[in-house]
């Protein structure tokens, strides 16, 4: 594909969406707008990240794909490909190794250093959406840091169900100022958005980019006697063992029994060539 | 056993081999040319040039193709080749009244300079199904006039006269540009026209149908509606002057709609606007109809909450190609925010029966 630039996009629109990316750094949580280009793939497919990363990238990096936390599923594999084939970049599955890393639905267990990216895809970067559908309304409330409307609706939660009921997308606050959508990673993963990566997140059908510098405070929305929890499924990895990764349930037989397996992929590779095993790992040994 | 979703690329691989061979269809069957589409499924190339936002036809009809005929699919694949060209100027405004037409009329008089000419329409003609067209007919040669050689005036410049039409506000300012600026809101009309003339043709159509019935209703006539070509200049600035770059074919249709006045202006009838390219006359009257509607607030009328009238609305979703997306990607893996509302909703169940429970027991 060597009739494309590196990356896929010209160099005006990387130029614009990194003059994007630096607001963003400069005003943590705060939604840019960006004139978001049709990518190859459709909207909602990742194009934000997509175009995120091709902005960011550079030849020398080093990118990670994953979706739902896995390096091999569908999609991440098809965006690990366009960048083989539009950038060249060196691409790996291993977290350590990354760069860069693109990211949908999941954080890496891992933790990440100062000299990495993790890019996230966005669907809907306004957190209070599905609380208030017009955008000059939202952006509004933004400006005024009117953001009782978000505690209501949690409020209504626990009053209706006992409990917050987000399980994913949790609001958080960013450095004091901006609630943030964090995209649909599970709430599990909320407390690891406090990191010393840089984080940048990308929408490109609503186009709009936002970022969470290093070190930068990120609170999840809750109240003091209901404060907020990262849960995740009451069960060790069947095949790694680990008691503390985020795990995938998985229907084995038409009896319905499940296992319980790490969504990091990379993580539950690296954790049993370490030796650790899980209830099923022998029959496994892979 | 556990059977992890692995040899993702391979299946990728093996999915695109698959497609490919179902697009060819049998191969015993004659395969179609990119001129035969172009040629015989014009309105179709047409469809996917005003979606895409590209003037090419032939590109067009090999994205039909290489889509199957899908038109949304082939709009995209448009859409993606066209966001990597390089942008090198800008036309001139292209002067429709200089339009030579294979197709005029008007609804609002019984004729006028320039004549009504029908052209190639399928107005009027009955909806049977032509078996001689399975059969390979030969066409019957179409007869010929020659072709009016001085521009036909627009229908609404007799009724500026009187002032009984309100007049557009000219201006020289340049308008923005929606694929190189984010879409914001409130909007303007350049913008919103842009949008409208993209938007996808059954969208903008129910948006138009809307208003007919009685959804913010503005009783739109058409003043006229013409098709034809036209050529698109452009100034070079090593020239000094403008030249033709080429020619293209456009579908306009400007309504007539009545006004009973607002508190600030005298009744009078007002006007909406749809350009679109190539012969492409349901999406142009539609766009004007639509176009119309969305001017309520610079005409001093009321909001009267239909959805034709919120630019908001009909701008955000107007867009075949962000909709599909988006629509079709909540077939992509989500079991990780699947398993955490799985963890929820069981939580909340335990909860909820430990809360039943007790009070069974007391009574």
């Amino acid at each position: 594909m060597n009739e494309y630039n590196f990356a896929y996009l010209d160099e005006q629109t990387k130029r614009m969406i990194r003059r994007a990316i630096l607001k963003g750094l400069a005003v943590p949580g705060y939604q840019v707008p960006f004139a978001s280009r049709e990518m190859p793939m459709p909207y909602g497919w990742g194009t934000g990240g997509v175009q995120v990363s091709a902005a960011t990238l550079m030849p020398e990096d080093t990118l990670k794909v994953i979706d739902q936390g896995a390096d091999d599923t569908t999609n991440a594999v098809s965006i690990r490909k366009f960048f083989e084939n539009t950038a060249g970049v060196e691409t790996t599955e291993e977290t350590e190794k990354a760069t860069i890393i693109q990211t949908r639905h999941r954080i890496p267990e891992a933790k990440l250093r100062e000299d990495q990216i993790i890019v996230y895809q966005v669907p809907i970067p306004e957190p209070l959406r599905f609380l208030e559908p017009r955008e000059t309304e939202t952006r509004k409330m933004h400006s005024l840091e009117e953001y009782g409307l978000m505690h209501v609706k949690l409020y209504e939660d626990i009053s209706q169900h006992g409990a917050i009921s987000t399980a994913y997308a949790y609001p958080v606050k960013v450095s004091d100022r901006y609630v943030m959508d964090p995209s649909p990673i599970p709430k599990f993963d909320n407390p690891k958005l406090e990191m010393d990566a840089i984080q940048l997140f990308g929408a490109g059908r609503e186009q709009r980019i936002y970022a969470v510098p290093p070190h930068t405070k990120v609170v999840s929305l809750d109240f003091e006697d209901y404060p907020f929890e990262a849960t995740k499924a009451a069960h060790p990895c069947d095949l790694c063992g680990s008691d503390d990764s985020y795990l995938d349930e998985v229907i084995m037989d038409d009896a319905g029994n499940r296992m319980f397996v790490c969504s990091d992929t990379d993580f539950c590779r690296s954790r049993r060539k370490a030796g650790h095993k899980g209830r099923l790992a022998e029959e496994n040994a892979a | 056993m556990y059977v992890a979703v692995k040899g993702g690329e391979k299946a990728i691989e093996n999915a695109h081999a698959w497609l490919a061979e179902e697009r060819r269809g049998a191969p015993d069957i004659a395969e179609l040319s990119i001129a035969q589409i172009r040629e015989q499924l014009s309105l179709a190339v047409n469809r996917v040039m005003a979606e895409g936002s590209l003037y090419d036809p032939d590109l067009a009809a090999l994205a039909i193709k290489q889509a199957r005929g899908d038109l949304i699919e082939a709009i995209f694949l448009i859409r993606a080749y066209r966001t990597t060209l390089p942008r090198l100027g800008y036309s001139n405004p292209v002067k429709t009244d200089e339009m030579a037409c294979d197709r005029r009329i008007s609804a609002t008089f019984k004729d006028a300079p320039g004549g009504q000419v029908l052209g190639p329409t399928f107005d009027y003609t009955h909806r049977l199904l032509d078996f001689k067209l399975a059969a390979e007919g030969e066409v019957p040669v179409a007869p010929t006039l020659q072709p009016r050689t001085e521009a036909t005036p627009h229908i609404t410049e007799f009724l500026k006269g009187e002032d009984i039409i309100q007049d557009e506000p000219a201006s020289d300012a340049t308008p923005g540009d929606l694929t190189r600026e984010p879409m914001e809101f409130p909007s303007n009309r350049p913008l919103r026209l842009q949008s409208l003339t993209r938007g996808d043709e059954g969208f903008v159509l129910g948006m138009a149908y809307s208003t007919q019935r009685g959804y913010a209703r503005n009783h739109a006539f058409v003043g006229e509606l013409r098709i034809g070509k036209l050529a698109v200049e452009m100034d070079i600035p090593e020239l000094g002057f403008a030249i033709d770059i080429g020619e293209i074919e456009l579908t306009e249709c400007e309504t007539v709609n009545q006004f009973k006045g607002s508190k600030t202006e005298p009744p009078q009838f007002t006007r909406g606007y749809g350009l679109v390219f190539g012969q492409s006359e349901r999406k142009s009257i539609a766009m004007a109809l639509v176009d119309r509607a969305l001017r309520w607030e610079e005409l001093g009328e009321d909001n009267l909450g239909a959805p034709a009238q919120d630019e908001e609305f009909v701008l955000s979703h107007a867009d075949n190609i962000q909709a599909t997306g988006f629509l079709e990607h909540i077939k992509l893996p989500h079991y990780v925010d699947f398993q955490s509302e799985l963890e929820l909703v069981r939580k909340l169940r335990r909860e909820a029966e430990e809360r039943i429970k007790p009070k069974e027991a007391a009574e």
